[in-house]
């Protein structure tokens, strides 16, 4: 049995450990805050950027313009670029394992398919396991969320948009964390290239615009404004899915301490009572001789 | 004559930049400048670098720098979705700097792997945001 200094000193570590998580789990509130506040904020620009895009959508069926366009164009797949999104540190939990497990199985399904894949990580955990082990993959973004940047989407769709209109890759997913809600997240893989166009919500009850340039040129543009976006809200919701898994996770390191710390504050108070105990023997059958003399 | 003010709200994909009633604002449009007024038909283009100017009353005017987006114009009001937008004042000057120069760099250099039409727009931004700052 541990001695009761062992047990003391073990105390003493496991309430700094306890303060070092809740104190973490507060930082990850806090930014989890500030992460649900970034997807709000981006909602309204969303939505009128679809609504326009819908519009622009409706008018040019009702011309019977087919939609052609680069980034619509659905090819063989002979080369397929997944997009990988993990957070930059650890202690959260499975959020990083879940998005390399879920990537790793993607690019094994495509590769037994035939297809060959070019990997693209955002943030280190990921770019760190797939360096390791040799995949074929880009530069990577790191340490990108600490300081999260609308032109960080923006260069990671020029990446991929190019490799794509010249026909290098013929598909475009993306793995990352779903913010379902601040208990919940799950990898989410989504499509990105070929774009599939949203069917416009019922009627639309515009005026009919002045359009310059033309709608056609206009929609082109606009697919790639939409295009970054999808990047920019993939990035907002697993920048928020981390928060909140570590939110969680120190959550759950923190109770452990708590009872970890009461089972050996008991286990310190009986060797404390043993101690005492043989003390007394001790000095009991001490003073018990010295009378037999 | 009265002046008719009407709605205008300018957004990038991080905030609101600026929701109110102006008389009137002006725009970059990919195919020149141009210039609203409360009253315009509807209208919808593409927008491309350079500066929109609010004009809040007829004497004040905001000026932003903005490297591109669309510009809608409906009865009800006046929206701009805007990748970036930054307000005259609030533009770091040695940053673009820094950017015009690395940008320039780029250019100059004869390397194959560089992707020009990208460079060319990063310098294309930089020069607006110097000559938007320095405009006031």
């Amino acid at each position: 049995m541990a001695t009761l200094r062992e047990i003391r000193r073990r105390i003493t570590s496991i309430k700094n450990i306890e303060q070092v998580t809740d104190a973490m789990r507060v930082v990850a509130a806090a930014r989890l805050r500030r992460a649900q506040e970034n997807i709000t904020a981006t909602r309204p620009y969303a939505d009128k950027l679809n609504t326009i895009l819908a519009h622009l959508i409706s008018q040019m069926d009702t011309q019977e313009q087919a939609l052609t366009h680069p980034l619509l164009e659905e090819r063989d797949l002979k080369h397929v670029c997944v997009i990988s999104v993990s957070g930059d540190r650890g202690l959260c939990g499975s959020f990083n394992s879940n998005v390399i497990r879920t990537t790793t199985q993607r690019i094994q399904h495509y590769q037994d398919g035939g297809a060959d894949t070019t990997l693209i990580c955002i943030g280190r955990r990921t770019h760190e396991h797939f360096t390791r082990r040799g995949y074929d993959m880009t530069d990577g973004y790191v340490n990108i969320f600490r300081q999260l940047e609308f032109q960080t989407a923006v260069d990671i769709v020029h990446e991929f948009e190019e490799l794509y209109i010249d026909k290098k890759i013929d598909r475009v997913e993306v793995i990352y964390n779903n913010f379902k809600s601040a208990i919940l997240q799950t990898v989410l893989v989504e499509q990105l290239l070929p774009l599939v166009p949203e069917e416009p919500e019922g009627d639309t009850l515009f005026l009919d615009y002045i359009y310059e340039p033309s709608q056609v040129e206009l929609f082109e543009m606009l697919l790639g404004k939409h295009l970054n976006m999808q990047m920019w809200k993939v990035l907002l919701d697993s920048n928020a899915a981390e928060q909140a898994a570590r939110m969680a996770a120190m959550e759950n390191a923190t109770q452990k301490a708590k009872e970890l710390i009461d089972e050996l504050i008991l286990q310190r108070n009986r060797a404390r009572q043993t101690q005492i105990t043989t003390e007394i023997s001790e000095i009991v059958s001490g003073a018990s001789a010295q009378e037999g003399n | 004559m009265q002046s008719r003010s009407f709605h205008l709200e300018i957004r990038t994909p991080e905030k609101l930049i600026f929701e109110g009633d102006v008389a009137s604002v002006g725009a970059p449009g990919v195919e020149g400048n141009f210039q609203i007024l409360a009253g315009h038909i509807p209208f919808l283009t593409a927008l491309g670098v350079g500066e929109i100017r609010i004009g809040e009353s007829s004497e004040t005017q905001q000026r932003l720098a903005t490297s591109g987006g669309v510009f809608e114009v409906l009865r009800t009001g006046v929206t701009a979705l805007v990748e970036t937008a930054e307000w005259s004042s609030e533009i770091d000057i040695p940053r673009a700097e820094a950017a015009l120069t690395r940008a320039k760099e780029q250019l100059s250099d004869d390397n194959p792997d560089l992707n020009r039409p990208r460079a060319e727009a990063a310098l294309a931004r930089a020069q607006n945001r110097i000559k938007v700052a320095n405009n006031s």
